[in-house]
């Protein structure tokens, strides 16, 4: 009796999680699986138009231009994202005078909001006045055009995805601090010279944090919105920087397809799960739990 | 445990109760007897000042109605989603260009009833403006502001003999020949000043075709892939050959916001540049004193039956479907039609009015002393609005893609237009289908 009271119990003081799972991420999920398969412009009721959404999807060429955007975006943003926060966050981990000052120094960067981001860049990257530009002119250098070429366009993206690479960093700084004092030490004593540390001790007992960040790394890439949309507005120059996330958002709420806005959506998660699904079957190789 | 979870309820309820009368507290009539009108409307700032004193003459001038005017960023998508939830604003402020798809979805009254009882008909607007915002044979918005488009010149930038509305270039031809001749370049290649470059500041791509002569719709047909279309391609083209297509990027990426006094007008980077009537709303206020004139945008020289062509655009005020009180939402609109009230509101805007008859007391205080040559632009038969289509968002993306592929050097104008006019046939035909419910 006790155990049904103290269910009921434990029920009503989760409920207001589960009714906010419920409301706000249950039903439209299922919602928008529904809403792909049909004709929908949010001012009318939706149509049932079978698979029609996916198979125009199929032979959008736009889509398919938008995928390989993002897709470069999360194969130069990721790794470079995790290099630069596993570097910062070794040499944040080291001991130096001042050092909590350091770490907030390099943390506050992710704390700045995208669209303040987006458009501090735009003045940064510009090509005539730019502070970049300027500074590539002052050592003799003929600069690029940041953000009018379209060969340069996604690769300027992919450079300020570094900014708010603090998040990643303060939780690889937390991995290195949990590294055995006594692993290093034996290293140490065996000869192990630092790069040999770093690749046979630090690394591995780091991999399931490189793991996690990984993968969040390319959910977050995958969903890259904001600050191209800030200061690229439809994916100037000519779409070289129009991203899945923008033409979903154009879809539902410039051209009113939010049907076939939700089609994209689910392609998306698709996309996000297979990638999420293969990072975990190849981390079974290479990432060392301490416990297992 | 019994007391705090009764406690919890109570809160949970007053939450509740505060929740749904929230909205009754917000629609509180201001008088005793007086209906509130919920007005949104996308003017902040100076703009949205001017209107104010519109909302607030009217208020002031009967006891019936209450205006209240609430400036709303990214008015068109949150009155769409309203609209969708059954709870829109009584009036929307928004463009005459979204009319057709809102149309098209029927989230818009029909205006046409309300405004032939009023007298506000064909014969009491500029026609052009007028037939912007009839479609399907209803007539979905009134204006609030309108504007047309010429072409701004610095008499400072250009030679003497060109410096004025007289002997400035009519034709394309004589434009570019003038870019040409004045143009100036730094000693590392990198522009410094161009007489005029179509690609700034670049916001009517979509109307290029029309400049010489085309048109993107034709009854039910998209015509993107035309002659005239290809022409203004080559043209538009033919600028970035002549300066370099990485030049006038980097050149371009160094202008600033048109609301600054860097913008490249202001600034000297440009010496000619197309803009609306209220340019010298902002060259006031961020460059007083500047010395500039404007023309009719140029024709093409094989084209002279086009002379004095210009785009023009509208903002509008319309009643979306389900709007709590159209009728009193309609006497506000109705008030804002009239001659004196509608030339206030234009003049505070510094644009054009859009009404037939307009006193010359408008013309003779109006704060841009051109005034007269953008009004006869509105009243020219040439005048044109974007194309009256439900899938003009898409079509002006596709013509803005077209455009940069072309300056960028990606695609030759003929394979531009040809891949826009593929992807915009295909979109028209799921719009037939999906919205207007008409099979191929």
């Amino acid at each position: 009796m006790n155990r049904h009271r103290d269910a009921r119990v434990g029920i009503l003081f989760a409920s207001p999680w589960i009714l906010g799972f419920l409301i706000f991420l249950a039903y439209p999920l299922i919602s928008s699986l529904y809403t792909s398969f049909t004709s929908y412009s949010v001012l009318r009721q939706p149509k049932w138009v079978g698979i029609d959404n996916y198979r125009e999807l199929y032979f959008d060429e736009v889509f398919r231009g938008n995928l390989v955007n993002t897709l470069y975006y999360a194969v130069g943003a990721v790794p470079l994202s995790t290099a630069v926060a596993i570097g910062l966050a070794l040499l944040l981990n080291s001991k130096v005078k001042g050092m909590a000052v350091y770490r907030t120094l390099f943390f506050l960067p992710s704390l700045v909001p995208m669209v303040a981001l987006g458009t501090l860049f735009l003045w940064v990257f510009n090509s005539d006045y730019g502070l970049l530009n300027s500074a590539l002119r002052g050592m003799g250098i003929s600069p690029p055009n940041w953000l009018g070429d379209p060969a340069w366009a996604k690769g300027t993206l992919i450079l300020i995805a570094m900014w708010g690479c603090g998040q990643a960093m303060i939780i690889y700084l937390a991995g290195l601090q949990d590294v055995p004092a006594s692993l290093l030490e034996a290293a140490e004593l065996d000869g192990a010279k630092p790069a040999s540390q770093m690749r046979h001790v630090i690394l591995p007992m780091l991999s399931p944090v490189i793991l996690f960040n990984v993968i969040m790394g390319i959910i977050g890439s995958l969903q890259v919105f904001t600050v191209p949309y800030v200061m690229f507005p439809g994916g100037a120059p000519a779409r070289s920087t129009y991203f899945f996330a923008m033409y979903l958002y154009d879809n539902a709420f410039q051209y009113q397809r939010m049907g076939y806005a939700s089609a994209m959506g689910w392609v998306m998660f698709g996309i996000t799960l297979g990638l999420t699904l293969l990072s975990l079957k190849i981390s079974e190789k290479y990432v060392h739990y301490e416990g297992g | 445990m019994i007391g705090r979870l009764v406690t919890l309820g109570v809160v949970v309820t007053v939450l509740a109760v505060a929740f749904v009368m929230g909205e009754q507290v917000v629609r509180r009539d201001e008088g005793t007897q007086k209906t509130t009108v919920i007005y949104w409307e996308k003017w902040t700032g100076d703009e949205a000042k001017e209107m104010r004193k519109v909302v607030d003459a009217f208020n002031r001038s009967q006891n019936k109605i209450f205006v209240r005017y609430l400036s709303i960023s990214g008015v068109d998508q949150k009155t769409k989603l309203a609209t969708a939830g059954g709870h829109p604003p009584d009036i929307a402020g928004i463009w005459q260009d979204q009319l057709c798809q809102m149309a098209d979805e029927k989230s818009l009254m029909d205006l046409r009833p309300m405004a032939d009882a009023a007298g506000l008909n064909r014969d009491y607007y500029i026609p052009a403006y007028y037939d912007a915002l009839t479609y399907e044979k209803g007539l979905w918005a009134l204006p609030s502001t309108p504007a047309s488009v010429g072409l701004h010149v610095r008499p400072d930038l250009v030679p003497a003999e060109y410096a004025s509305p007289e002997t400035f270039p009519k034709t394309l031809e004589g434009l570019d020949e003038l870019t040409r001749k004045i143009s100036i370049r730094k000693p590392d290649g990198r522009i410094q000043m161009a007489a005029f470059l179509p690609s700034n500041p670049g916001w009517w791509n979509w109307a290029w075709p029309n400049y010489f002569g085309g048109k993107l719709i034709d009854g039910d047909k998209v015509t993107i892939n035309t002659p005239e279309a290809r022409r203004a391609l080559n043209w538009y083209a033919g600028y970035s050959k002549q300066f370099g297509s990485q030049e006038v990027q980097t050149f371009q990426s160094g202008f600033a916001n048109f609301a600054s006094p860097q913008d490249p007008f202001m600034d000297g980077k440009v010496a000619a540049e197309m803009n609306g009537v209220w340019k010298a709303n902002y060259i006031r206020v961020y460059k007083p004193g500047l010395k500039w004139f404007a023309v009719p945008m140029p024709y093409p020289a094989d084209r002279p039956d086009l002379a004095g062509h210009a785009n023009l655009s509208q903002d509008v005020l319309a009643i979306p479907r389900g709007a709590a009180h159209p009728k009193e939402a309609f006497e506000f609109i109705k008030y804002v039609q009239r001659q004196d009230v509608m030339e206030g509101l234009c003049a505070g805007h510094g644009k054009n009015s859009p009404l037939a008859k307009v006193s010359e007391k408008f013309f003779t205080t109006h704060p841009n002393r051109f005034i007269r040559l953008f009004d006869k632009l509105a009243r020219s038969p040439k005048a044109f609005s974007p194309p009256m289509v439900g899938i003009y968002p898409q079509i002006s993306s596709e013509m803005n893609v077209a455009f940069q592929q072309v300056s960028t050097g990606a695609k030759t104008p003929e394979v531009a237009l040809a891949d826009a006019q593929t992807r915009l046939e295909g979109l028209w035909a799921t719009y037939r289908k999906q919205i207007l419910g008409i099979q191929p």
